[in-house]
């Protein structure tokens, strides 16, 4: 194979191999692929020596830009941190009354705030704040912890019935269905309740439960059941239910009673975070007025 | 330059072309995998990771039998994006006992490497049971059944067995005692000072308000409550390995 072999009719060199009489033109690769080819190659090397690469016997080499993934994020978290320093300081360090009186400060506050809800509260509460069975709305009058800024910054701060934090909203309906009170008066307490708020309920058996009610449940929910937020006893003579209320349910809310269980958002998102969610909830619909006002 | 003419001699022995094409490849993935086994920036060691408790384990089992996998990963990329909305980014510890791993590739379903004590346990089992009560939107399937289909724990042990023999260190001690853990997890009335002595950071509690029973749910519920809630990351960011 010493001796290149020229092909008569195009003049160019074969590669001398040969399958049947039929032999290969040996033409040179096209000018701009092979210059492509010796570019990457190029490129290769730079890639090698600018970023890491290569794995020796502890680590592989950083490369002269010493680029990570993780070191990206935490130059891009400290680059978001460092722009929004100045407002979320300002919203930490002011009381919602100072927050609110500043147009600029209202607006950050309530648009973070409704992303942060839509990220963090609408998997229990709603994607509209509505609600679901077991889980309260939070557009309504119908407050278990108080609806003012104060109460609702609270809540979320330290959450509800929450075993990792110490000063979390706190309150256990006794489970009156074992031993404390039984079937017949807890039907009738049930009747009784269902009266509170007009709904269905038999008037002979309603009478029979206000005795016991008054007797086993005022002392949280009221004498009249408009219940008491200091001790998160829920208001039971209105309409609004947080676990139902037809007969079987309220009954079965007595005698084995449920208890809702919220995060407290407090240390995972700060108090600029709270605050901010707090005024969002608060602007919704049901926020009352400040306790000072 | 001779040796390079002896291409054709390859080419013309499919067996021989075969067998030296293999050990190319294998060249080139013994240069690629092996240094991963030991190279210090894809090592990091970290605090709080333990072998699964056999309650978590269970629900473990039951994340991967009902497929739970194909639409939820469990892999918090270092994006901004991801750790803003699940938490700090995972790190390769936190799956050291997972055989096999959960990262997943595909989102139908939001991440779940740190869900764990993200949501309440009736949050969960309201979820699991018809996700359309809590979330309207959701396109999840119902995992009702679960509410009241009991664990079968006969033999669990061997669950245990099998993923020491992989390489998860679980202590002959666990895997004696792994149906009494696996009950007593869920039954905060039980004897539970071994299972917190065999394992750290356990949390005991009836999962699933729904049946007095011991259940599949119990322990799906346990085992999400527990996703991302074992490492230490305070200890981590002290000398995190940026890479």
């Amino acid at each position: 194979m010493s001796e290149k072999e020229i092909d008569e009719v195009t003049g160019v060199a074969t590669t001398g191999h040969e399958w049947d009489g039929i032999k290969e033109l040996d033409n040179p690769m096209p000018r701009w692929w092979l210059y492509t080819f010796y570019a990457t190659i190029i490129f290769g090397i730079g890639y090698l020596i600018y970023y890491p690469a290569v794995p020796l016997t502890e680590n592989a080499t950083p490369g002269l830009s010493g680029q990570t993934n993780r070191g990206d994020l935490k130059i891009e978290l400290a680059k978001v941190k460092e722009g929004k320093a100045a407002i979320e300081e300002k919203i930490a360090t002011l009381d919602f009354f100072d927050i609110r009186k500043d147009e600029n400060l209202m607006r950050y506050s309530v648009a973070g705030g409704q992303s942060l809800y839509k990220v963090f509260c609408t998997q229990c509460h709603g994607t509209g704040a509505q609600g679901a069975p077991g889980f309260p709305n939070l557009n309504d009058d119908d407050w278990i912890w108080g609806g003012d800024i104060e109460s609702i910054y609270t809540t979320i701060k330290h959450g509800v019935r929450n075993d990792e934090d110490d000063e979390t909203r706190f309150s256990e309906m006794p489970n009156f269905g074992s031993g404390i009170l039984g079937n017949a008066d807890i039907e009738a307490v049930t009747h009784y309740v269902a009266s509170l708020s007009n709904s269905d309920h038999e008037v002979k058996l309603a009478q029979n439960g206000q005795e016991i009610f008054i007797e086993n449940c005022a002392a949280c929910h009221g004498d009249d059941g408009l219940g008491g937020r200091d001790l998160g006893a829920p208001n039971l003579a209105d309409s609004l239910w947080l676990y139902g209320g037809s007969l079987p349910e309220i009954s079965s809310q007595i005698a084995q009673p449920k208890h809702g269980v919220m995060p407290a958002w407090g240390e995972r998102l700060g108090e600029a975070k709270i605050k901010q969610l707090s005024l969002y909830i608060h602007g919704l619909g049901g926020g009352e007025r400040d306790l000072e006002d | 330059m001779s040796f390079l003419s002896k291409h054709a001699f390859i080419e013309r022995n499919a067996t021989l072309l075969l067998i030296l094409s293999l050990i190319t490849v294998l060249i080139g993935g013994i240069v690629e995998i092996v240094p991963l086994f030991y190279v210090k920036n894809t090592i990091e060691k970290v605090e709080g990771i333990r072998p699964y408790t056999p309650l978590e384990l269970a629900g473990r089992n039951i994340y991967i039998r009902e497929g739970c996998y194909l639409c939820h990963s469990q892999m918090i990329r270092p994006f901004r994006d991801e750790v803003e909305r699940y938490g700090h980014y995972s790190l390769a510890a936190e799956s050291m006992y997972d055989h096999p791993f959960q990262w997943g590739s595909k989102r139908t379903g939001p991440d779940l490497a740190r869900v764990g004590g993200r949501y309440s346990d009736e949050w969960h089992v309201q979820h699991l049971i018809k996700p359309q009560n809590v979330v309207p939107e959701s396109i999840m399937p119902s995992y009702g059944f679960l509410a009241s289909t009991p664990i079968n724990t006969k033999g669990f042990e061997d669950h245990l067995k099998a993923n020491r023999a992989v390489g998860v260190p679980y202590s002959d001690e666990m895997i004696e005692n792994a149906v009494t853990d696996l009950r007593a997890q869920a039954d905060p009335d039980a004897d539970t000072s071994g299972l917190e002595e065999r394992y750290q950071n356990v949390t005991i509690r009836k999962f699933n308000s729904e049946s007095s029973e011991l259940t599949e749910m119990d322990a799906l519920v346990a085992y999400l409550q527990m996703l991302g809630t074992l490492v230490d990351l305070e200890a981590y960011k002290q000398n995190e390995s940026l890479r």
